[in-house]
């Protein structure tokens, strides 16, 4: 894009938790709109390196710039530009759709004409026109799993972060979900996204694979699948994560 | 500021409709302080008693007609001394009095059903001093301060009280808390700019006000329902009520900060906290009867200070003076619960 400087760039990033090295010496740069897949088996260590870039774990070594903040010694700045949503679509279910997306912008520091703004714009792209005051845990999954992006884009973020956000919804949804990543990212922003489904690593941009605490491949899914001379992401990944050691 | 109203809001919203919670939070003080106000009571009344004479006298009458008239005893009439097993077998008669003449001096003897103890201690009591009061010893003046006609809600309101504090502060901030970590949402907002100073102030504003609304009702019932003495000492029990909330609104905290289940957090706020509370604040059974150990441990449950408190101001009507000791236990105890559950909260 016209700015070349990456929105998140790691170099030898480590956490260890005791002797235990969760995060080992990562090191990768993600690109404005990129659309950028962090894949790995369970127990990779793929929860534990978001939870660094978002902030919320100090690295026990390395560095690393989110949104163009170093994330162990400003996350606070890191926190304010971007965006999170987590896998179980986690909104407050006793609060309506509105209310939801209200309480997330105002933690965000969103003015109320923009918010007016954007949930308007947001309501009429989501369809959820006719359900701005239906409670939250009233709504079915799919629409949570809409809301819930909604919620973690509503300020706008540069980065934002999709903690395997397809989980539990049948192909249709998941298809139509991508819809929105792809949207989000058309118009500049950032999404760096876990997945368990290979055939979603086929949608980034570029996809990452961890295994045991390493990064064992990085590269557009179409060149990962030329390396590793397989036709299916869901190859590269069994071939790449069978040595694996760890698991859950 | 924004952020912490919005906050605020949020949880409000959750309380208010939440209807199930919401209805047995406000009935529950209620029903608790009606029940053990008027219906539980540690007064026996009505102990039913035969009175076994071996030969009427003037000394003897005059004991068998003041068993009579004795408002606290029913008198089941005179017994023979074969019939009293079968009459305290069946559970006839929960007392039996044997007045013998001893060449023109009564002398007595009472047996009694110990099968409830409580009442076989109280109606010897009651017996011993009609029985007493017809000897020619001038009879002991004795005078109930403070709780004159011994009503049990006087004694059973600040044990209450203690009560439903931890158990509605403790166990609905420590679940509502944990919820959030198991839904999720306590990520969302621990990603989120916000300060856990602002995550947990939010939460516990609401439940603070939640609680002063119940101190409100549950002090309206106890000075108007339950007819305790009303003076300038509110002021001080509203104060004290108030630090005691915030301590309980502390541990509701530590306890969210340490479980990770909605239900481990239900289970230790319940088992941890109001089985000592019932057991070994003083509400029911009195501490100085308990074993030495116990006693101790009865020092570190924040309820048996704060009832005691309560009996001296509410009771007693006493300064707050005489209250110092209490307040500055209380207080000590927030100061460290609250420092401890900080330090938990923000380590995560």
């Amino acid at each position: 894009m016209e700015n070349n400087a990456p929105v998140i760039s790691v170099k030898d990033l480590t956490k260890k938790f005791g002797k235990f090295t969760a995060v080992d010496h990562i090191s990768f740069d993600v690109m404005k709109g990129e659309i950028f897949g962090f894949l790995g088996a369970n127990g990779a260590g793929k929860t534990t390196a978001m939870r660094m870039l978002c902030g919320l774990s100090i690295p026990t070594s390395g560095h690393g710039k989110v949104a163009g903040y170093d994330i162990t010694t400003r996350p606070e700045d890191v926190k304010r530009h971007i965006g999170y949503m987590s896998q179980k679509f986690s909104l407050y279910g006793e609060l309506s759709v509105k209310e939801n997306l209200k309480l997330f912008s105002s933690i965000y520091g969103v003015s109320n004409a923009d918010f007016k703004k954007r949930s308007d714009k947001l309501f009429d792209e989501l369809g959820m026109n006719d359900m701005h005051n239906t409670l939250v845990k009233d709504i079915p999954v799919g629409w949570k799993q809409k809301l819930a992006f909604a919620s973690a884009t509503i300020h706008i973020p540069e980065v934002v972060f999709l903690d395997e956000p397809t989980g539990g919804v049948d192909p249709v949804t998941r298809r139509k979900f991508w819809e929105l990543i792809y949207k989000a990212s058309s118009e500049g922003m950032t999404v760096f996204v876990t997945t368990h489904y290979l055939d979603e690593a086929e949608y980034c941009n570029r996809v990452s694979i961890m295994v045991d605490g390493h990064i064992s491949a990085l590269g557009s899914p179409t060149a990962l699948k030329n390396k590793y001379g397989s036709d299916t992401m869901d190859e590269v990944f069994r071939i790449i994560a069978k040595d694996a050691t760890r698991s859950d | 500021m924004a952020i912490l109203n919005s906050l605020i809001k949020k949880e409000a919203y959750h309380i208010l409709r939440d209807k199930r919670t919401m209805i047995i939070t406000l009935m529950m003080p209620l029903v608790l302080l009606l029940l053990f106000g008027f219906a539980i009571s540690t007064e026996v009344n009505d102990v039913r008693v035969v009175a076994i004479v071996d030969r009427h006298t003037d000394e003897t009458r005059d004991i068998v007609e003041r068993l009579s008239v004795n408002p606290y005893i029913s008198f089941k009439g005179l017994a023979s001394s074969s019939e009293v097993d079968k009459i305290l077998g069946t559970g006839y008669a929960d007392a039996a009095v044997f007045i013998k003449n001893n060449d023109g001096n009564p002398v007595s003897q009472i047996i009694v059903d110990a099968s409830n103890t409580v009442v076989a201690q109280a109606s010897t009591g009651y017996i011993r001093s009609i029985i007493s009061g017809s000897s020619s010893v001038a009879p002991t003046l004795t005078q109930t301060l403070y709780n004159p006609q011994l009503k049990s809600a006087y004694n059973f309101v600040p044990g209450i009280m203690g009560m439903i504090f931890i158990l509605i502060c403790a166990i609905m901030t420590s679940v509502s808390l944990v919820r959030e970590k198991e839904n999720g949402t306590m990520d969302l907002l621990l990603v989120s700019p916000v300060k856990p100073a602002t995550i947990i102030t939010g939460k516990l504003i609401p439940y603070f006000i939640l609680s002063c609304v119940i101190l409100f009702v549950m002090l309206t019932i106890a000075y108007t329902v339950l007819g305790l003495p009303v003076s300038s000492r509110i002021i001080d029990v509203v104060v004290i009520s108030l630090i005691y909330i915030l301590l309980s609104l502390s541990i509701g905290l530590l306890v969210s900060a340490i479980v990770n289940t909605q239900l481990t957090a239900l289970i230790v706020s319940a088992v941890a906290f109001m089985l000592p509370v019932i057991m070994l604040s003083g509400m029911i059974f009195p501490i100085d009867n308990m074993p030495t150990v116990l006693q101790w441990l009865s020092g570190i449950i924040p309820a048996r200070w704060y009832t005691q408190a309560m009996r001296k101001l509410m009771v007693q009507q006493l300064d707050l003076g005489y209250v110092l000791q209490e307040v500055v236990i209380l207080l000590s105890m927030t100061v460290l619960i609250l420092a401890i559950a900080l330090k938990k909260f923000n380590t995560k």
